[in-house]
């Protein structure tokens, strides 16, 4: 069950995560190419706003994008609907931006003072 | 190669009150006999109480619509031959609307989306002002014109996955109305057009799987329609005009 705010979320959260997707990629192949460690990966990445803002941005666009598609999903398929809907609905986006959260945090700040 | 003396299986839905089974007639084959031909048969050879609508027979009115072989067809333009499974046809009442009685559906929820869509023409001028001129070749105009040969059939309504997930979807021949109406320099409406298709039951609804384009007897593409809606809606949003 889309409507215009919705919609207008799901789409311009896709159009964040697309070229924060490339760039994901085009980082894992420069860094398997370059035979680069998880020690020598976590160096480049502690302590710097700027990875900090690239996942953390596209963790964000990831946890309102998959919550809205779910949300129709769940309404279509589950005919889950009214607060119950937007309870579970709110849920996911909130779960997915704790699990992608503590992840980009344990990656960038959470060490950085080590 | 003639299809006379054979006969047709043909499994009926009979419905009243609520309470619903397939009814099966051997309904004898013609030379290019249409679905209609055959519910018609049944009607007024087998069983005088069997309920079906129709008017005029040739493709206008949007009256006769049913489900055929598990598939929303204008009854009175579908050829047996065409859809017939080995000499068998099940014919049903559309799907996603109410049965009154056999394969009479209540089309109210139908039409009564394209009043919710704002799918009304709403003029800027009287009958005493002189017409309008209107370019065929403007862009607007050729895309109102591509949407507006709908005859009210709800075959699309039958086939869209999406109405029948949720029932408060405005459908795609609303929304394709809708559409035309937002192209037309003549109308005044724009404003409550737009917000009326951008609620809970509007076209962000719709996924674009296109069983509206792939069955519409008329071959009109209410999916693109839809698309349309949602580039202005946006636009609006964004203030970007449209």
């Amino acid at each position: 069950m889309l409507n215009l705010h919705l919609y207008m979320a799901q789409r311009l959260t896709a159009m964040i995560m697309a070229p924060l997707t490339i760039g994901h990629l085009a980082v894992m192949i420069y860094a398997v190419q370059g035979g680069l460690n998880v020690a020598e990966i976590l160096a480049r990445t502690q302590g710097s706003l700027a990875w900090f803002i690239f996942y953390g941005s596209f963790v964000l666009a990831v946890s309102i994008h998959a919550a809205i598609g779910m949300r129709a999903i769940m309404f279509e398929w589950l005919g889950i609907k009214g607060a119950v809907l937007s309870v579970i609905s709110w849920g996911l986006c909130l779960f997915l931006l704790a699990l992608g959260g503590h992840a980009v945090w344990a990656v960038t700040f959470a060490g950085a003072s080590a | 190669m003639s299809e006379s003396g054979k006969f047709l299986q043909v499994s009926i839905w009979r419905e009243q009150d609520g309470d619903g089974h397939f009814e099966t007639f051997e309904v004898p084959r013609q030379d290019n006999q249409t679905i209609l031909d055959v519910v018609a048969w049944v009607q007024q050879q087998a069983d005088p109480t069997l309920s079906y609508r129709f008017a005029c027979r040739v493709g206008m009115c949007g009256s006769c619509a049913m489900m055929v072989n598990g598939a929303p067809r204008w009854t009175c333009r579908t050829h047996v031959q065409k859809v017939a499974d080995d000499n068998r046809l099940e014919i049903a009442p559309l799907r996603n609307l109410p049965v009154i009685k056999d394969l009479a559906v209540d089309m109210d929820p139908f039409f009564d989306k394209w009043v919710a869509a704002e799918a009304v023409f709403e003029p800027t001028q009287t009958r005493d002002d002189p017409m309008a001129p209107i370019n065929p070749q403007d862009p607007m105009r050729i895309a109102a014109s591509d949407a507006i040969e709908c005859i009210n059939c709800a075959v699309c309504y039958a086939a869209c996955d999406v109405v029948a997930a949720n029932p408060d979807y405005l459908g795609p021949a609303a929304l394709n109305r809708t559409w035309s109406l937002v192209n037309d320099i003549r109308d005044d409406g724009q404003d409550a057009r737009l917000k009326a298709v951008s609620g809970d039951g509007g076209c962000h609804n719709c996924h674009a799987q296109q069983g509206c384009a792939r069955y519409c007897p008329n071959e009109l593409n209410p999916t693109l329609s839809i698309s349309g809606l949602k580039r202005a809606t946006a636009k609006s949003l964004l203030g970007w005009g449209q």
